[in-house]
């Protein structure tokens, strides 16, 4: 590794993260669709879904925050696609810099981005009724799934980024994650689905999720299910990590 | 960095033998051959896609040559490419700065990317050479062109890289901005450093370079001093003609381009 790495990345960091602060409409944008389907799904449908919970904001809530990150994601994509736009990335590139740093910015930057966007979004939670009694040690394990959801989804957010010919296409690969959850047990339990339906819901990548952090938020056991969602997180990660290194190779060489 | 220097000193500031490069198809290169002697302004001449930002991009590292060698400052491009980058700067044909970011935000970073000591100071002084220091608080977004390629520029200094390559440095500029940028790069070879620039103006070669080439259909046709370059036409013949001035001699008289340069 580059001795520089550190220090290089330290300062593209602070370089996309003064862009979110100048133009902080992009954690507003990333929280207030997620926000939307809360109040529609908690306010007008949800009194008509049983979920088996006594409250539906504290059912709904972990697939809301899935959904937070699939959108909040796709400003990565936009960012990088820019840089490469505008010859930056080509002045980074030709700088003696370590050229990995470059990616990493990015990708830390869509880490803290998304944090706040979930922070603003369980704000909102908690003022719609929800409630949990984690503890702190519950939390952390909520907070280090997301974590690593994030850093996962970003990955896969670089490629597009890297490899897109226009602004739409780097971002609209997003999409689809975005509307995942719907087809999972985020919104309704997955039992009252049909069979097919069923069958792709309990085994994709958002139920797991889901169900685990429901679980850490009402002390329930999360049992061997929190591996499966670990196992999807991480094998998410290494593939899109494997595939952006691989793009970025192209770019460079 | 100084040691460095030295040490490669008695190789040419760019030697670049037999490059060549194609894309799929496409020969863009096919075997280019110069040699740019250290504190010289090189003018590399050529139509679009004659080969000249593909030429550059390989010798800036962004890009690997498919035969032929290539060194910089004494490094070769493609075995020592970190060393290459620590030797040089790339400005590109589009202003490569940050928009969102202020005139002296965007100097600021370069230098600590760099890892240079001080880079508040290195980034006043730049804005200070570069007519910037008012516009430096300011968000780039606002600049004009001619500002924007300035910081560009500028930023290609920071940390006194020995090469320089300019890839059509006054492409979209209006003519006092062009003057501006002109008269940057005589001060950058006056003070040693080796710049390689791409043009597709003649009067821009014929201002500013000490050697010229002429790269066409990927090779280089022509190489030398423009005295030398001249000779290749038959031999000038005396006409009287009436002298008009130029638009561009009118342009800057009324907009008093020319009273500004002197100032600078």
């Amino acid at each position: 590794m580059n001795r520089h790495f550190f220090g290089d990345t330290g300062v593209l960091l602070s370089r996309s993260l003064r862009h979110i602060a100048r133009s902080p409409d992009t954690i507003i944008t990333t929280a207030i669709m997620p926000i939307a389907f809360m109040l529609l799904f908690v306010y007008v449908f949800g009194g008509a879904i049983e979920t088996g919970s006594d409250s539906y904001v504290n059912y709904l809530l972990p697939g809301i925050m899935i959904m937070t990150i699939a959108s909040g994601i796709s400003y990565t994509a936009y960012r990088l696609f820019q840089d490469l736009q505008g010859g930056i990335f080509e002045r980074f590139q030709s700088m003696p810099i370590a050229r990995s740093s470059v990616l990493w910015a990015h990708v830390l930057t869509s880490l803290v981005a998304n944090l706040i966007s979930l922070v603003v979004v369980v704000l909102v939670a908690l003022l719609m009724g929800f409630r949990s009694g984690a503890d702190v040690l519950g939390w952390l394990v909520v907070t280090g799934i997301l974590v690593l959801f994030t850093l996962a989804l970003t990955w896969l957010a670089v490629i597009p980024g890297l490899t897109a010919k226009s602004v739409d296409g780097a971002s609209a690969f997003a999409y689809p994650l975005v509307f995942l959850p719907f087809i999972s047990s985020a919104f309704v339990p997955t039992e009252s689905m049909p069979g097919p339906v069923r069958a792709f819901a309990e085994n994709q990548p958002v139920t797991s999720i889901v169900d685990a952090l429901r679980n850490l938020f009402t002390e329930q056991p999360v049992g061997t299910g929190i591996w499966t969602a670990l196992a999807w997180c991480a094998g998410i990660l290494v593939v899109a990590y494997g595939f952006a290194t691989l793009a970025y190779r192209r770019k460079i060489s | 960095m100084l040691t460095r220097m030295s040490m490669a000193s008695t190789a040419g500031a760019i030697r670049v033998e037999g490059l060549e490069k194609s894309f799929k198809d496409l020969k863009v290169l096919r075997g280019v051959d110069i040699e740019v002697a250290r504190g010289s302004i090189f003018a590399l001449l050529g139509s679009n896609g004659a080969g000249k930002t593909t030429l550059v991009r390989i010798l800036s590292t962004l890009l690997r040559a498919d035969a032929g060698t290539a060194t910089v400052n004494g490094f070769d491009v493609a075995a020592q490419g970190a060393d290459v980058r620590e030797s040089i700067s790339l400005t590109g044909q589009f202003a490569a700065v940050d928009e969102i970011l202020t005139g002296r935000e965007n100097l600021v970073m370069v230098a600590k990317l760099r890892h240079l000591k001080d880079p508040g100071a290195i980034a006043d002084d730049l804005l200070r050479r570069f007519s910037l220091t008012e516009a430096g608080g300011r968000r780039v977004a606002t600049y004009s062109g001619g500002m924007r390629r300035r910081l560009d520029i500028s930023m290609s200094l920071i940390g006194n890289p020995p090469v320089i390559f300019l890839d059509e440095p006054t492409t979209g500029l209006d003519p006092e901005a062009r003057l501006e940028v002109w008269q940057a790069v005589k001060e950058l070879a006056a003070g040693g450093t080796t710049v390689l620039l791409t043009t597709q103006h003649l009067e821009e070669a014929e201002h500013l370079a000490d050697r010229i080439a002429i790269l066409h259909e990927g090779r280089i046709i022509v190489n030398g001093t423009l005295a030398e370059l001249k000779q290749l036409l038959p031999p000038a013949k005396v006409e009287y003609v009436e002298r008009q001035p130029t638009l561009e001699d009118v342009f800057l008289t009324l907009v008093g381009a020319r009273k500004n340069g002197e100032n600078q």
